[in-house]
């Protein structure tokens, strides 16, 4: 963390948030894992989105946390929800029965397609570095309408093949999910602390689409496990606002103070 | 009719080595002291089952209880690893764990199934990951539409363990806020343990709550704070500095160990 932050500036994961929070308009319906994710959806109703409805899978529905959540079942969550259902309740009613328009997930590991790990590092059966497995991702990613993954990007990350694929973005590309029977469009957006990557339309491959201010299209190949496409129309994203950053840092303020 | 027993003469009494048991609890309501129960007991060979293993799966894990993990999240919720679950898995640390790992989608129907006493539940998932090939599931045909689907096989624990707010002292048991999968594992358990944090004459009807009934239930225990760190809605907060604090603790197996020693083996009935 950043010792201080000068009016005006911000840090890179900063950015990173902001861009995912923008991308959720008001008024969706949002299923949202813990961490970042949970901090952009927290941002976007705290900013442009205040009529966004908020899902977790301990089974809260229409949260409207005061307090940034540290883990997906708080109490505030509970408190401040529209509806309190189980947790079977909550992945085949709400989830698989397709009533929620955007998965937010982060993950350890992406590749060009959108698939996500969040399993092991290593093999699977005598792993290097055993992560905490897919939880709710995997079916998230299957049924939301669309799926939104946020992750910093670096060569570790961003994988020319995952070391377990834990999650279907779009399989082994086009019509890869059709296939599978899931429904939704998929990963439609991957944020990350340089950019926005975007999956091309006729291959679903993910596409570099938008540049955060100050990013070049060379440093996002250069932290990229796999031969990056640049979209012709490459975009400059807009830095964060005051009142954006206001907003999120007083998340970590209220982090910090837990 | 629910017998009303104390913590340790109901694990001493239903908990058995080799079992299958399920403590579950999603955030809220984590039944830890029937876990410190049960590694004061010295179980064994247990094949544990939980949606999201946290602090106390990690504790009995590192104090060998565990044969076989069942799950679907295993981390420290909000702060990272679980350290001597990933000691066990890593380095075979105090003991190779066997793991039969799912999506939390297929646990929750596994449950559900469970508890409707059927052998499978069915979802759309798993196909295409990498998880299909590693656990039990399979792939199955509606017989009505030909859609090809995802059958996981249901969960039937020995015990089920779950923590809850009341009781009356005729066992019947409610609970309220983020209810999981509480129900549930219940139901679907051949026998079920719930601590409770305080019994009362007779309970109140309470918008929203889940009640089991006492017939359905094989011991209730009174088990105050018992769910502590995670926390008991109405009654006391998530102790967050405490989950910050079990990253350090357990990265060390020394440090866990002695942890253990002062907070479980030499430490009665207090979570």
């Amino acid at each position: 963390m950043t010792a201080v932050i000068e009016a005006g500036t911000y840090t890179a994961e900063e950015m990173m948030v902001v861009a995912a929070a923008r991308r959720l308009r008001d008024g969706v319906t949002c299923f949202v894992g813990i961490g970042a994710p949970s901090r952009a959806a927290n941002l976007a109703r705290r900013t442009h989105a205040p009529g966004v409805v908020l899902i977790y899978e301990s089974g809260t529905i229409g949260a409207k946390p005061q307090h940034l959540p540290l883990s997906i079942g708080d109490g505030e969550l509970a408190e401040t929800a529209d509806a309190v259902v189980s947790v079977p309740e909550i992945f085949a009613y709400w989830l698989q029965g397709g009533r929620i328009d955007v998965g937010f997930l982060g993950a350890a590991q992406i590749d060009r397609y959108g698939n996500l790990n969040s399993t092991v590092i290593g093999d699977y059966e005598h792993p290097a570095v055993r992560l905490p497995g897919g939880g709710g991702a995997p079916e998230i990613a299957a049924s939301c309408h669309e799926t939104f993954v946020l992750l910093s990007q670096s060569r570790r990350t961003f994988v020319e093949r995952l070391d377990f694929r834990s999650t279907v973005g779009f399989g082994d590309g086009i019509g890869s999910r059709e296939l599978l029977g899931f429904s939704g469009s998929g990963v439609t957006a991957v944020i990350t602390d340089l950019g926005v990557l975007e999956p091309d339309a006729s291959t679903c491959e993910l596409v570099l689409t938008s540049l955060h201010p100050g990013v070049d299209a060379d440093t996002v190949r250069a932290q990229t496990g796999w031969r990056l496409r640049v979209s012709d129309t490459l975009l400059e994203g807009a830095p964060p606002t005051q009142a954006e950053l206001s907003a999120l840092r007083s998340f970590r303020t209220m982090e910090n103070g837990a | 009719m629910a017998e009303l027993l104390t913590l340790a003469d109901a694990v001493a009494s239903f908990v058995e080595d080799g079992q299958t048991i399920a403590l579950e609890g999603f955030t809220h309501l984590i039944p830890n002291a029937a876990g410190h129960e049960i590694v004061r007991q010295g179980r064994r060979d247990l094949t544990l089952v939980r949606m999201t293993p946290d602090i106390v799966y990690d504790q009995m894990i590192g104090a060998g209880c565990a044969r076989k993990l069942i799950f679907s999240w295993g981390g420290n919720p909000g702060v990272g690893s679980l350290h001597r679950f990933r000691d066990a898995v890593e380095h075979d640390w105090p003991a190779p764990i066997e793991l039969e790992e799912h999506s939390h989608a297929g646990m929750a129907a596994a449950y559900a199934a469970g508890a409707a006493n059927l052998p499978f539940a069915v979802l759309r998932g798993y196909r295409g990951t990498d998880l299909e090939s590693r656990t039990r599931v399979a792939r199955i045909d509606c017989p009505f539409t030909g859609e090809r689907l995802s059958a996981v096989p249901s969960i039937r624990p020995d015990v089920g363990i779950v923590h809850a707010q009341k009781a009356d002292e005729r066992g019947n048991v409610q609970l309220w806020g983020i209810t999981g999968v509480q129900k549930e594992v219940v139901l679907a358990s051949a026998r079920s343990i719930v601590t409770v944090e305080e019994i009362v004459p007779e309970l109140e009807a309470r918008p929203g709550a889940v009640v089991l009934p006492g017939w359905a239930i094989t011991a209730v225990a009174l088990a105050p704070g018992g769910a502590h760190p995670s926390y008991a809605h109405g009654y006391y907060e998530r102790d967050n500095a405490f989950y910050v604090e079990w990253d350090a603790i357990s990265r060390d197996r020394d440090l866990f160990r002695a942890w253990m020693q002062e907070h479980v083996y030499e430490t009665a009935d207090i979570a």
